[in-house]
């Protein structure tokens, strides 16, 4: 019992001093989950649209696909991306592997199918008079996309949000494809693994904390900004 | 849709930010990329070289720390420039096929067999081939790492030696697939034996603030030395690697300064590896 409460101690104190070399874990961290983040809903939200706004022969195929990548396991896409970006793999002369582009391209299979998947599900659900009234204002394409998204948005948010846990969550991936070097691919989830290894337990506390801080910050931010929308 | 103009703008501000924060921000000096084993990164052994490389040199090395098997891997795709590993034989076969080049020993540690202090077995002392024997005989548990690591290799050789056979998957075997300090915890947790290096030994016991579940229980044996060298990866058959800089990393490992350098570090006051890269003995 003794190791935990002083674990637990020491780590809030590692938390307040913040060093170096936690701060530029955590800012990894960050500049990663948020490069996955602008791919995911920048490939994800036009994708969900379609999926769940157009009928189209195999509609339902690619909805169970995507409905079944939500359960991919890390690791699998770790080793998949890893065999492609490895420089024996096709896309070798990149020189993805080891870095953060490398990781985000792991992150970004991981989050996009939460991001697709329940987008199209938020379409689905809108209110069908909105697809008629549009239509007959005359709006189309794009307009039409943006708009229907609108409506889905805090749908949308939740998608965004759940996708994000994953993403900054997940150390299979960022273990593979990053491999964790000091400085520049260590995340805060694959240092936790580093020093779990090397039985430095506090600091792993640390960083566990801080992850479910930035988790935690992120859901009040966004609860308020979504507050805000909805009075405007 | 003003309002929607405005949350977009939040988001993007956000992503912005995030991007403008990221480590990439400043200048950098050339880099090489080093796979190498859990033991040397555990112990801190690399922490306390990279300054030291820096300024040395002028290079900046980054290192990803695997089992030596996933090591070799590495510098065989050609994903690293150079590897610093433990395992004589499969770095034999690395050579031999024409992975690496240049290789030089670095430095040399001991394995050594941890166990319970009261010793269920009763091996403290016996010669490791023995004692080996007698954990598989009593059906004691002996943990393994079973990564193809160093010390992994070195601990089927030794129960090779032993006569030990069709222990894979005998009830007292236990194969972690973890790294060293991992597999000496679930040793500690399980009350059984294991082969670990003992620079990692060392870390695990300063870990435990001299309270330590677990003991050596043979050491000293000749059987029981853990060589570690260093080789760079081979050019000619992955022409993108920063050869010139492996080689530069490894002249500076064996010079007689770093040689030094490697011999002040320690852990807990004790010393824990020991150079011995011998210019004239080239492989």
């Amino acid at each position: 019992m003794d190791f935990i409460v002083q674990g637990f101690f020491q780590s809030i104190r590692l938390i307040i001093s913040m060093d170096e070399e936690t701060l530029n874990v955590v800012m990894t961290t960050l500049s990663l989950t948020g490069l996955s983040m602008l791919f995911i809903l920048g490939i994800g939200l036009p994708l969900g649209f379609a999926l769940g706004y157009f009928d189209f022969p195999g509609k339902h195929f690619f909805r169970t696909v995507a409905d079944t990548l939500l359960a991919l396991p890390t690791v699998v896409v770790g080793l998949l991306v890893y065999a492609f970006i490895s420089r024996r793999g096709p896309l070798g002369d990149l020189e993805l592997l080891f870095t953060i582009r490398g990781m985000a391209i792991g992150q970004v299979i991981l989050g996009l199918p939460i991001v697709v998947s329940y987008t199209a599900t938020a379409i689905e659900g809108l209110d069908n008079r909105l697809r008629l009234t549009l239509q007959t204002l005359g709006a189309s394409g794009t307009k039409l996309a943006v708009t229907s998204l609108w409506e889905g948005r805090f749908q949308i948010l939740v998608a965004a949000l759940t996708s994000y846990g994953r993403i900054i969550g997940e150390v299979g991936s960022a273990m593979m494809l990053g491999g964790n070097i000091k400085w520049h691919t260590r995340t805060i989830t694959t240092a936790i693994t580093l020093e779990t290894g090397k039985g430095d337990f506090p600091l792993g506390i640390a960083l566990g904390i801080i992850l479910i801080a930035i988790s935690f910050a992120l859901n009040i931010s966004l609860s308020f900004l979504r507050r805000r929308v909805g009075n405007s | 849709m003003k309002s929607n103009k405005r949350a977009l703008l939040f988001i993007t501000i956000l992503a912005v930010c995030m991007l403008a924060l990221s480590p990439f921000a400043y200048a950098k000096p050339p880099v090489l990329r080093m796979a190498t084993t859990t033991s040397t990164d555990n112990t801190g052994l690399l922490d306390y070289m990279a300054p030291i490389l820096l300024k040395d040199t002028g290079i900046e090395i980054q290192w990803v720390s695997v089992g030596t098997g996933k090591a070799l891997e590495y510098g065989r795709n050609g994903d690293v420039d150079i590897v610093l590993t433990h395992d004589p034989a499969a770095e034999d076969k690395f050579m031999a096929d024409g992975a690496g080049v240049n290789r030089r020993k670095v430095m040399y540690n001991d394995f050594v067999l941890i166990g319970p202090a009261n010793d269920p077995a009763g091996i403290k002392g016996k010669p490791i081939g023995q004692a080996m024997a007698t954990i598989a005989a009593k059906g004691q548990p002996l943990v393994s790492r079973a990564d193809k690591s160093g010390t992994h290799a070195a601990e089927l050789k030794l129960l090779k030696e032993a006569g030990v056979k069709d222990f894979d998957k005998a009830s007292w075997y236990v194969q972690t697939g973890q790294g060293m300090l991992n597999t000496i915890n679930i040793a500690d947790e399980r009350k059984g034996y294991a082969l670990a290096d003992r620079g990692t030994f060392i870390k695990y016991e300063a870990n435990l603030k001299g309270k330590p579940g677990l003991v050596i229980v043979v050491e000293g044996d000749k059987q029981l030395l853990n060589m570690y060298s260093v080789m760079a990866v081979n050019p000619i058959k992955h022409p993108h690697v920063k050869y010139d800089l492996a080689i530069k990393y490894i002249d500076w490992i064996t010079s007689s300064k770093v040689q030094k350098d490697i011999a002040n570090f320690k852990l807990e006051g004790k010393q824990l590896f020991f150079p011995n890269a011998d210019i004239r003995a080239g492989h």
